[in-house]
């Protein structure tokens, strides 16, 4: 069983939802990104989408192209991203990480490396933001041999058949996009959302990490009633973005912002575990 | 439209290459026989294709060959199938190609003319010259050619907005244009560059009742703007229509693009044949994101004879690394929906470009010129800054036509090409577009300000 898959077991046997924080790897510095991520898990991250930077971010908002912006002007690349994962594995055995990204730096690097070099850096899975399934094949089935997990988005205008299409070669989870947009939009409509993710969760057997529109714990709160994850990225990224000229004050301060979301989705779980309880 | 007689009997005018109407390139199986006999992405060769007459690329997936493809977040997948379906319907529906035909008519003013330009072909000293003259279209050039066919689309899927990409802002006049015709609204991303250096397009989309938005945005030129538009289709899907302006996106854009622009083709074609009495014996054509040149190459592919150049913008120079040129110093990789050569680093970032003009100024190309490329059948090659600054000049002053900055890198090659060649040999170029939009650019070169 992949580490992912392992740990959203865990959880569902802990009854209790995932929170999944994004950060774009070298944003603001390089040197952060590692420690930003331990910070993370200790505030209680169960997995770590880690945002591979592309100079053509197309379906991200002005806040993750900024971040991206940041990372590129730092000359971090897609090899440096691997490297920023293995010295997170000399400490963290057990947190999944996924990087989400675009397409052409692997497609640049070779699916084959990428795929060797992403399983030998510890990496868990990928989410390919401009790689639908009908143009994976190659990559997937590379992937796949890695042991490595691909998680594909879904969003408000995928069909059945596209969601049963998605579910035949997607692994660990899927990702719903909640609004129709780029990263960093908007406003969720929760019962839309509810849905939404039951109408998924009917065709695929995989967990639902639900993102866009995550904000803040109120937000965070609402999602973790249908979702069985929690992704958070715009939020986490913007505050980044304050704190880009004092990059040391970054992992206490998301820390304690995730705590918040933690805490309040925690609380979530508690109540619908004892009302099943009853 | 009647057509004179071919003289050579390999080339029945009645039974051209490809059928008249749009092509939607919906069967896929000749295709499977043309790439599987000649792979044309094993580079290096001639790619052996004999046979365009079967040519239906791309496939039902917008491949041409390893080239195309539907490279886009999810949230735009069924929406692009939708798409593909109603340009289906269009195609397969007499009244939407009366339709198209009567606008390209009546509001375009085509046909365009074919021109021989004889003084110039005389101070060239090789090849006579003819230019098919975009430039007369209404608004000034090709582009207009694509947005009356995707607004008709547009109309057809009951959408009420139309968003737009551009860079030199042809193709956001074009497409500001054809949206205050049918009381669309219209909203086009440019980047922030090229609206300083096109402030003359950018107050014609605005005297059109566009909203131009400049986009601020990585290196804030015609990628940039790209992305914008992609962005706010993404948010927008349910009301919005997005013209693409070249034959560039996602799986169908380019092919639907090609389409529409494949009329310059058959039109040049049958013009030729019935002015020269005989196919010319060499097409030439600038490629930003290649629908000019894709418009003009399409209905020749067939005939073999007709040698087929494409030309990139060289920029300060291949060798200086401040160019445009993708397919003659690029390498394949995947943007903006599609796969095809690009310019990029080692780490597969795209690099910044640089044309004199903004109208080639991408990093990326059409799809199919990349397969025409690996397959041999075009030719590609870059002209520079300063070659395409000359010929603008010559044929202004020897033919009393301001060309397109754009049009120009097409006029510098085929004035080289043409060295080579006999005086009883005959370049068409696709003179895309006129120079009007360039004042600004060409007099402060020359130390003025307009
Ligand atoms: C006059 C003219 N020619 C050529 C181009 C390049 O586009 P394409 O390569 O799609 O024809 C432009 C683009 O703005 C243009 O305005």
């Amino acid at each position: 069983m992949s580490r992912i898959a392992q740990r959203f077991q865990q959880l569902q046997d802990s009854k209790r939802t995932a929170l999944i924080p994004f950060i774009t790897a070298g944003d603001p510095t390089p040197q952060i990104t590692v420690p930003l991520m331990q910070a993370m898990v200790s505030a209680g991250a169960d997995v770590i989408e880690l945002g591979v930077p592309f100079s053509d971010p197309m379906a991200d908002g002005p806040v993750i192209q900024r971040a991206t912006e940041r990372a590129l002007a730092q000359g971090v690349s897609l090899t440096a991203v691997l490297e920023m994962v293995r010295q997170f594995r000399e400490h963290d055995g057990t947190t999944p990480v996924v990087l989400m990204g675009y397409l052409n730096p692997i497609e640049v690097m070779g699916y084959a490396q990428f795929a060797q070099q992403a399983a030998a850096a510890g990496v868990d899975g990928a989410l390919i933001v401009d790689l639908p399934p009908e143009e994976g094949h190659d990559l997937i089935a590379l992937m796949k041999a890695q042991g490595l997990d691909l998680v594909y988005l879904l969003a408000p205008t995928s069909t059945a058949a596209r969601i049963k299409l998605i579910g035949d070669v997607a692994s660990g989870f899927v990702y719903y996009v909640s609004v129709k947009g780029v990263t960093g939009a908007g406003h969720l409509d929760t019962a839309a959302v509810a849905a939404q993710v039951g109408a998924i969760k009917s065709l695929i057997p995989l967990p639902v990490g639900v993102g866009f529109g995550i904000k803040d714990a109120e937000t965070a709160a609402k999602v973790a009633q249908v979702a069985d994850a929690v992704i958070v990225g715009s939020a986490i990224v913007s505050q980044i973005e304050t704190l880009a000229a004092t990059p040391e004050r970054i992992p206490d301060t998301i820390g304690n912002f995730l705590a918040e979301l933690r805490q309040a989705i925690d609380a979530v779980d508690c109540s619908v575990t004892s009302r099943a309880a009853e | 439209m009647a057509i004179h007689a071919d003289k050579n009997p390999n080339h029945p005018v009645e039974n051209p290459p490809n059928p008249p109407l749009l092509k939607g390139g919906f069967s896929s199986s000749p295709v499977e026989k043309d790439t599987s006999s000649s792979p044309p992405f094993e580079k290096g060769g001639q790619g052996g294709i004999s046979d365009f007459s079967n040519y239906t690329l791309p496939d039902e997936h917008g491949h041409f060959g390893v080239y195309g493809g539907m490279f886009v977040p999810e949230t735009l997948m069924h929406p692009l199938e939708e798409l593909r379906l109603a340009y289906a319907a269009c195609c397969a529906d007499p009244n939407f190609q009366a339709e198209l035909d009567a606008d390209l008519r009546d509001y375009v003013g085509r046909p365009s003319p074919l021109y021989h330009a004889e003084r110039w072909s005389r101070e060239l000293g090789g090849a006579q010259i003819y230019l098919k003259r975009e430039d007369l279209n209404h608004t000034g050039a090709h582009k207009v050619n694509n947005t009356v066919g995707q607004a008709l689309l547009a109309k057809r899927m009951g959408k009420t907005r139309i968003i737009a990409e551009t860079g030199a802002g042809q193709h956001g006049v074009a497409s500001a244009t054809v949206a205050a015709r049918l009381g669309l609204e219209c909203v086009v991303y440019m980047g922030e560059v090229d609206v300083a250096r096109q402030e003359a397009n950018v107050y014609r989309m605005r005297l059109l009742g566009a909203t131009v938005v400049p986009v601020k945005s990585g290196s804030r030129t015609l990628k940039d703007a790209l992305n914008e538009a992609m962005r706010d289709w993404v948010t927008n899907i349910d009301n919005t229509f997005y013209i693409i302006g070249t034959v560039a996106g996602p799986h169908p854009y380019p092919m639907l693009v090609r389409d529409f622009q494949a009329v310059i083709g058959r039109e040049a074609r049958a013009q030729m044949l019935e002015r020269t009495g005989r196919l010319p014996d060499a097409l030439v054509a600038c490629v930003g994101g290649g629908s000019n040149a894709i418009g003009l190459f399409y209905p020749f592919l067939n005939d073999r004879e007709v040698a087929i150049y494409g030309v990139e913008a060289a920029g300060d120079g291949i060798e200086t690394g401040h160019h445009a040129a993708p397919l003659t110093a690029g390498r394949p990789g995947v943007l903006h929906g599609n796969r095809t050569y690009l310019m990029e680093d080692a780490n597969g970032q795209i690099i910044e470009t640089h044309s004199i003009s903004a109208g080639l100024d991408y990093p990326g190309v059409g799809p199919e010129h990349a397969w025409l490329k690996d397959s041999g059948r075009a030719s590609y090659d870059a002209i520079t800054d300063a070659e395409a600054l000359a010929a603008f000049h010559h044929l202004t002053r020897t033919e009393g036509i301001i060309p397109a900055l754009e049009s120009s890198h097409a006029l510098a090659y085929a004035h080289k090409l043409a060295r080579t060649l006999r005086p009883d040999q005959n370049i068409l170029v696709n003179l895309s577009g006129r120079g009007d939009k360039d004042m600004h650019t060409v007099a402060s070169l020359d130390g003025l300000v307009l």
